[in-house]
């Protein structure tokens, strides 16, 4: 049984995504904002767990598909819907997008859009910690579409020839853009990758935020107590196709069926009032909370200023 | 002032950044009790653990990706590819990700890391790991390279590599290794951006980096001896380039020779002279002239190998007929 505080943090934050998600998947259909956009719908539960159980000395890593490990790190919701509008008070004034939200001071070391890409750069972060003999674990959130990456296997090999503390969490959303992982690997168990390797694998259900929070902590005491690295392959599914543009028509109607039934963030808004008591009314003031944070800094990135071609400039006169 | 090798010079450079900031650290294919393959490395492991010098998996994107997120969580790692050859299995790390790390973020991360390798034809190696591959790096917006010539050089700069917040690719040569120069005694860089006058004259300008700087100034050594007075600069550090010394020497011998090992198809040797020709064009007596290397893999065999890279003799006769065009 968890407190009352802490489910109500998880929902919270699980609904600030899905909101966020959602409205800024409006902003697109408007116009508002440009470039690609892949939604995290249907597996906040994974950045959500993860975060949970990490510290302000932790380091993570991100991918294309980043808005929910930001959001679940902490990040500032103006300065996030500001980068997606190309805004200069964005995370990376207007100059990174979608794609490339960072926040160093809050350790996130970055969303990527290159797939795979962010493993190495996790190890590096876990390897920089060691060195430094601080007490903090990286985790790189990943998918199976990266592990049929080079990097994938290099990396982790790596971390694991290093003893570093370093945790891997596989997003397993069943599809590589619009490829089953049965068409991309043999064995569609990615868990057995890191075993191979020699790493303490753990095969989870990713729409269960409390299973992921339990296995993240679990990983961070691996990583302290024992020696890292370990892998997470969080098992879950996206609502929709891999971004805006694409409505995701190859998804089997009976498995997408099946994960909304699981939807994570239904499921902790049940247990708040099934398991800790809370009425519709006290769940509902959670919400009306959450979207009125969104509608701000829609009007806040709505109206904040670009970066003038002059101060672009400027800020590129030494490359 | 110490006459040491390349090498060594650089070794002290690693030696005295490593011993000053705790951050700096090394790793690469036996860099740790080997030393290296060159021996740059050797006696690191002794002095500073194997927490700060690693050996490696044979796994260069990964190792290459593991020093750009350590330097992005705030260390300043010193990578180690052993041939620039190799380095063309890092690039999503180089390329995307730490050249980019800083522009994507609009100034907020940083990636202080050093990526040391070498290159260039020597000791019969052949086409994989012979190349001389700069003008990809040069190519690339957000990476700094650096193409050191001499031991006093190499340790000033790679000094002043490791202390610099972006990533820098530092180019050595293989046949650079062994050769003696005099080093200043202790701590002193050299700022990346500072070409050098390694030798005045009055004739021509030879612009050279890297082997082909020590033997551009072989073949200004000869062309004295027939009276013509070359000036040879030594960029040093190709981004950033040091356009004003160049223009400077260009505007006062009003010929250029350029020399570069690479091949000419795309290189660095093309973009110094569009420059000079577009910023100094009235000065200009004659036709730039660029002697580099041919447009083909390097080959084994050691007389091919000599004819597909500039030879001494190649660069006296681009000189003389440069001179000898305007003497007409």
């Amino acid at each position: 049984m968890y407190s009352k505080e802490f489910v109500t943090n998880v929902y919270r934050t699980l609904l600030t995504i899905r909101v966020f998600e959602t409205e800024c998947i409006k902003l697109y259909r408007q116009g508002f904002i440009r470039g690609y956009f892949h939604p995290y719908l249907g597996e906040e539960a994974i950045a959500v767990g993860v975060c949970a159980a990490l510290t302000d000395k932790d380091y993570i890593t991100s991918t294309h598909r980043g808005h929910g490990h930001c959001i679940a790190n902490g990040a500032n919701l103006d300065k996030m819907i500001a980068e997606l509008l190309g805004k200069k008070d964005g995370y990376c004034k207007g100059l990174g997008g979608s794609m490339h939200i960072a926040d160093t001071t809050k350790g996130n070391l970055g969303a990527n859009g290159i797939v795979g890409a962010g493993i190495p750069i996790g190890v590096g972060a876990a390897l920089a910690t060691k060195i430094r003999k601080d007490d903090a674990v990286t985790v790189t959130f990943s998918s199976d579409g990266a592990a049929n990456n080079g990097v994938f296997s290099e990396a982790l090999n790596l971390a694991a020839a290093w003893d570093l503390p370093f945790i891997l969490v596989l997003e397993n959303n069943q599809y590589a853009v619009s490829t089953p992982i049965k068409e991309s690997t043999r064995e569609v168990e990615l868990v057995k990758r890191g075993e191979s390797l020699g790493v303490k694998s753990f095969r989870i259900d990713g729409n269960n935020v409390f299973e992921v929070y339990e296995t993240t902590k679990e990983a961070i005491r691996i990583c302290k107590e024992e020696k890292g690295p370990v892998l997470i392959e969080a098992v879950t599914f996206r609502h929709g196709g891999h971004h805006v543009n694409d409505p995701g028509l190859y998804l089997q109607k009976e498995e997408l069926d099946y994960y909304m039934s699981k939807d994570p963030v239904e499921f902790a808004r049940k247990y708040l009032i099934d398991d800790l008591g809370l009425n519709e009314s006290e769940v509902e003031e959670i919400d009306s909370i959450v979207n009125k944070q969104i509608e701000d800094s829609i009007e806040f990135a709505k109206e904040n200023g670009e970066m003038s071609s002059k101060e672009f400039l400027k800020f590129i006169e030494n490359y | 002032m110490k006459e040491l090798m390349y090498r060594e010079a650089l070794n002290h450079a690693l030696l005295e950044e490593m011993r000053s900031d705790d951050t700096v650290f090394i790793m690469g294919e036996g860099i740790a009790e080997r030393g290296g393959s060159f021996k740059v490395t050797v006696d690191l492991l002794k002095e500073f653990g194997s927490q700060r010098v690693i050996d490696t998996p044979i796994s260069e994107a990964s190792f290459t990706g593991a020093g750009v997120g350590a330097a992005i969580a705030g260390m300043k790692p010193v990578v180690e590819i052993l041939f620039s050859d190799f380095t063309m299995l890092i690039m999503d790390q180089l390329v995307n990700q730490a050249a980019k790390f800083n522009f994507m973020t609009g100034g907020a991360g940083k990636v202080p890391m050093v990526l040391r390798t070498q290159g260039g034809v020597g000791n019969g190696l052949a086409a994989q790991h012979s190349q001389s591959l700069e003008a990809i790096f040069y190519h690339i917006p957000g990476l700094k390279l650096v193409m050191p010539s001499t031991p006093k050089d190499a340790k000033g700069l790679l000094k002043a590599a490791i202390r610099d917040d972006n990533p820098v690719i530092f180019l050595e040569h293989k046949l650079l290794y062994m050769n003696k120069g005099l080093v200043p005694d202790g701590d002193y860089i050299i700022e990346l951006g500072k070409a050098d006058v390694k030798k005045e004259g009055s004739d021509v300008t030879i612009i050279a980096w890297s082997n082909m700087l020590i033997r551009s100034l072989a073949a200004a050594e000869k062309l004295e001896e027939q009276g013509i007075s070359v000036e040879v600069v030594d960029p040093r550090t190709l981004v950033p380039l040091d356009k004003e010394t160049i223009l400077e020497s260009v505007r006062k011998t009003e010929h250029v020779v350029i020399v570069q090992e690479a091949i000419r198809r795309g290189g660095i040797g093309s973009d110094i002279a569009s420059i000079i020709q577009e910023e100094a064009f009235d000065y200009l007596n004659a036709p730039i002239k660029i002697v580099a290397g041919l447009n083909t893999p390097v080959p084994f065999n050691l007389n091919l190998e000599k004819i597909v890279v500039p030879q001494e003799e190649d660069i006296i006769s681009a000189v003389q007929n440069l001179v000898g065009v305007y003497q007409e």
